[in-house]
């Protein structure tokens, strides 16, 4: 269970995000959408205690993420290339990350294998830095180091962006199977529509920081979202 | 076109990173420019008065001409290994609608401007008007002077097409240990040979034609090589470097902070700019050389302590004053993770000791010049370990500058900040008083002792030290993901 109460930032004047309350479930796969300059990565650098909000709280499995850090324990993410350290191979950043979440060489081994076919025989063995592979590849890296070490709290940001098609269609797989036991909350943003409304059981949208919408999705959703956004 | 390309210069000169820095940094930079260019002015044009001065009864110019075959050599191994041509700056205008011809007469162009070519100018352009001035043959000195900026843009143009070409580097430097040897062992007279053929030059200047030719045909010859090769997977792509992975499962024995010692490893010795540190960081280890040696400085303590203090922290003060910028790539990730903010930090402490012994170790040799000179470097090292890495780890806190690891290593400012100066004094300035006080006021071993003192007590209180610091960096967090995030 995720809550964000009363969530605002701003920057001298200009307020980017303001947000009432959110509730996320435990489980639930959750969706968030909004042009640029909509809030997203903001508020999800927020729940990952990465920035301070203005005003408002996060909390997060009972734990407010500003006040104590053992929410990271459970909390897996991706948010951008910065996540990667640049001048190791995938083998040695998974390995500082598995160590860091407490898995041994053998915990390591066996969780990539379950990645065979998302990384495609692109990621492992290829004696390249990760700042050297290229910008999907890079992604791949990232968003399996994210659910390494059993997280209950999966945050991406943008996932689907730079992946070729059938990556794509592997992350979805992965995304569902994750929340199929409704154990796992997986957060993650799109500007694909078509994607989210494919793997999210709720989609928030924002504009300009501000909630306008939070749908269940159902079939009617993607016609909904396509109508609001072709203004 | 040309004034485009100009334009585009301009805006790449006053937009680059070293114009971006705050004022009292780009002073400080202009005031070494200034320095830099003053004492080669001053080379060049006292040059002449002081070898009339040394060598009453030779020709000043014939001097200067029988080792500037050395030093054209000297040049060209010094390029080889720091210039580069400057190439990736066409990328974005491949697309463009310029002929491919305009953009390769543009990136040799430009590179006729280089460092590495006005420097040299500074020397031989006052040389040649005091010669002028002190009736030296107009014509030929002229022609000299042609001669030699000729010779310069054809090194140049040279250099560029030996390339990274590290057959071509081991000739260079054959050939120029076997002239060395040469002359050395008195076998050929290769000074007599080099003066006799710019003497030749300064006597007849219209050989300095010769020169024009080269030049000519050099930059032919690059042009040619550089024009086939203006593709993405040619000259103009970006080099993947090699992996080397090393067995490091030795570091897990350190526990708790392994991952982290591991993770520093790797980022020395896979970036340019630590890769540097860690080099220089054994150079530093002869800085004592310089101090110990001289009498001037047997008298002044403070200046022993000084040198002592670089002789065994070479390392520490070099890596140290930049943590925790080395991480600022991946910082926000760091902070997203479930660990202990003190492993970290313990990590780099770790790491600064560690090294600090090593170079300590390596520096018995100095016992050679007494037993007082090692005191004062144990005394040193003693203050490295126990005070100097924790109070860097400290001031890290205050670092606000990212670091772009991709970037490269030599001359590199990239994180510095008012903090890179003020941290001077109580790192160096206070063991340095402090000594001198000692050992001026109370009697001679105090000295060390005092200084050491200081180290040890600090290393006792190490625990509540980074106790402390963790709470700085904690509370620090939100601003320091902020600025490493934002382009340096």
């Amino acid at each position: 269970m995720i809550t964000i109460d009363t969530i605002s930032k701003k920057y001298g004047q200009a307020e980017v995000l303001n947000v009432k309350s959110i509730d996320i479930p435990t489980g639930q796969s959750f969706g968030l959408v909004g042009n640029n300059g909509a809030g997203k990565t903001t508020l999800f650098n927020i729940l990952l205690d990465l920035i301070r909000p203005t005003t408002g709280s996060v909390t997060s499995h009972n734990i407010q993420v500003s006040q104590h850090e053992d929410w990271k324990k459970f909390t897996g993410s991706f948010i951008d290339e910065s996540f990667l350290i640049g001048y190791l191979t995938p083998e040695e950043y998974f390995e500082f990350i598995g160590d860091l979440r407490g898995m041994n060489k053998a915990d390591i081994g066996s969780f990539l294998n379950q990645f065979e076919e998302f990384f495609n025989g692109e990621i492992i063995g290829k004696k390249k830095y990760l700042r050297d592979f290229s910008k999907g590849n890079q992604k791949k890296a990232g968003i399996v180091a994210a659910m390494m070490g059993s997280p209950k709290v999966i945050v991406l940001d943008e996932p689907f962006a730079n992946l070729d098609p059938t990556t794509q269609i592997r992350l979805k797989t992965i995304i569902k199977k994750l929340t199929e036991n409704k154990e796992i909350t997986v957060l993650i943003s799109s500007h694909d529509l078509t994607h989210i409304t494919e793997v999210c059981e709720r989609i928030v949208v924002l504009d300009k920081g501000v909630l306008v919408k939070d749908l269940e999705t159902s079939p009617a959703t993607l016609k909904e979202l396509e109508s609001y956004f072709s203004v | 076109m040309i004034s485009h390309f100009l334009k585009l210069e301009w805006k790449q000169f006053i937009r680059s990173a070293s114009f971006g820095k705050s004022l009292g940094l780009k002073i400080l930079m202009g005031f070494f420019a200034l320095y830099f260019i003053l004492s080669f002015l001053t080379i060049g044009i006292g040059g002449y008065f002081i070898l009339k001065k040394i060598f009453p009864e030779s020709d000043p110019l014939q001097i200067v001409n029988s080792y500037l075959l050395f030093a054209i050599l000297g040049d060209l191994i010094f390029r080889y290994l720091m210039q580069k041509l400057p190439i990736m700056n066409i990328k974005p205008m491949l697309t463009l609608q310029i002929k491919k011809s305009t953009l390769v007469h543009y990136v040799l162009g430009k590179s006729s401007f280089s460092f590495f070519n006005i420097l040299g100018l500074f020397f031989y352009i006052p040389f040649a008007l005091v010669l002028i001035k002190e009736g030296y043959n107009v014509a030929g000195v002229l022609g000299w002077l042609l001669t030699m900026i000729l010779i310069i843009q054809s090194t140049n143009f040279l250099n560029f097409i030996i390339n990274k070409n590290n057959i071509a580097f081991a000739i260079l430097s054959l050939i120029l240990i076997s002239l060395v040897g040469l002359q050395k062992f008195d076998i050929v007279d290769v000074v007599g040979f080099g003066g006799h053929l710019f003497d030749v030059i300064y006597a007849n200047p219209i050989y300095s034609l010769f020169g024009v030719v080269l030049l000519i045909l050099l930059y032919q010859l690059n042009y040619k090589q550089l024009h086939g090769q203006v593709y993405l997977d040619a000259a103009v792509s970006v080099k993947v470097e090699e992996v080397n992975t090393s067995d490091m499962t030795w570091a897990n024995k350190l526990g708790d902070v392994a991952p982290f010692i591991k993770n520093d490893i790797r980022l020395i010795w896979r970036n340019k700019r630590t890769k540097t540190v860690f080099l220089m960081s054994f150079l530093f280890l002869f800085y004592g050389l310089i101090f110990f040696t001289q009498e001037t400085y047997q008298e002044m303590p403070a200046m022993l302590m000084f040198a002592a203090l670089f002789v065994t922290g070479g390392f520490t003060l070099n890596y140290g004053q930049f943590i925790p910028a080395w991480d600022s790539a991946h910082y926000k990730m760091l902070m997203s993770q479930g660990f202990k903010y003190r492993k970290f930090l313990e990590s780099k402490w770790v790491l600064m000791v560690a090294m600090t012994t090593i170079l300590y170790v390596l520096s018995f040799p100095y016992l050679y010049f007494g037993t007082d000179i090692f005191l004062i470097i144990t005394a040193g090292a003693v203050f490295n370990i126990g005070f100097n890495s924790l109070f860097l780890l400290y001031s890290g806190s205050f670092n606000r500058k990212k670091i772009d690891l991709t970037k490269s290593g030599f001359g590199n400012t990239q994180g510095t900040s008012a903090t890179q100066f003020l941290i001077i004094v109580p790192l160096m300035l206070l063991p340095m008083l402090l000594f001198w006080i000692f050992n001026k006021f109370v009697g001679h071993n105090t000295g060390f002792i005092i200084v050491a003192t200081v180290g040890i007590i600090s290393l006792s209180l190490k625990n509540y030290a980074l106790n402390f610091i963790e709470k700085k960096y904690i509370k620090d967090k939100y601003a320091m993901i902020n600025a490493f995030g934002k382009e340096a």
